[in-house]
């Protein structure tokens, strides 16, 4: 089965986007397709590379890279939302005159037509982090 | 661009303001249907207060972005549905909100979820 994965909750601050992860992974294990996650609302800060968690716990930013780059998953972050919230890639950054970039290996900025796309053409979709 | 179709509903549940749930769901609809998708909107909950009429955000700094739902139509985005049960316990009716809606009881709430393919909670 095809999953589209959608996140809308920001690392660390809430469950959903770990929940996701294991999702997916077993998902993947199963011998599931997720060829795309796409992140939305607050779930952009996923992509973050400034996030730095304490050592002993788990580096949520890092787990999806190195998930994406194993598995060949593409992360999407949905550019509205990543310019509202400071998600920036280098090509980003010069655009609007930012001082720096911070997005995380293995993801990219798009837009919402990638959520679209990857709706479509699913068998599933698992929404993550509708936030109360 | 992908031909397929899909019932998709985007089922609102927030305030207008307070949080960006709406504003952020509206951009998904408008892009639902420039894919030609057949896209539904629902709001329940206090999502119901996001079609109330007469919005004053320039008080509280916020986009007034009710001017969206009147373009809806434009898109052809036209079926837009509101839980009855949640409007009236929030003491509204038809005549407070700014566009026309049909409205569905919980049976008709929960079928009309059945029916789709996909749901994206806001």
């Amino acid at each position: 089965m095809k999953f589209a994965i959608l996140i809308n909750s920001a690392p660390y601050t809430c469950q959903s986007a770990e929940t996701a992860y294991h999702f997916v992974l077993a998902a993947l294990n199963k011998g599931h397709q997720v060829p795309r996650i796409f992140f939305y609302m607050d779930g952009v800060h996923n992509g973050s590379a400034f996030i730095t968690a304490p050592q002993d716990e788990t580096q949520m930013v890092e787990r999806w890279s190195s998930l994406a780059a194993k598995y060949d998953i593409d992360l999407v972050l949905c550019i509205a939302a990543a310019q509202r919230r400071g998600l920036v890639d280098a090509g980003e950054a010069a655009r609007h005159s930012k001082s720096g970039s911070n997005l995380a290996a293995g993801f990219r900025l798009s837009g919402l037509g990638q959520l679209m796309e990857m709706s479509i053409e699913s068998d599933r979709l698992m929404v993550f982090g509708e936030s109360p | 661009m992908t031909t397929t179709n899909k019932r998709l509903l985007c089922l609102n549940r927030h305030a207008p303001h307070g949080t960006i749930h709406g504003q952020e769901s509206l951009d998904l609809v408008l892009i639902a249907s420039a894919f030609n998708q057949e896209i539904s909107l629902a709001f329940m909950d206090d999502g119901v207060f996001q079609l109330v009429k007469d919005w004053q955000t320039e008080i509280a700094g916020l986009k007034n972005y009710s001017k969206t739902f009147r373009a809806l139509e434009m898109h052809d985005v036209e079926k837009i549905y509101v839980h009855q049960p949640s409007l009236q316990a929030r003491g509204l009716s038809c005549d407070d909100l700014l566009i026309e809606v049909e409205l569905l009881n919980d049976d008709e709430l929960s079928q009309l979820i059945e029916q789709q393919d996909q749901v994206f909670p806001f």
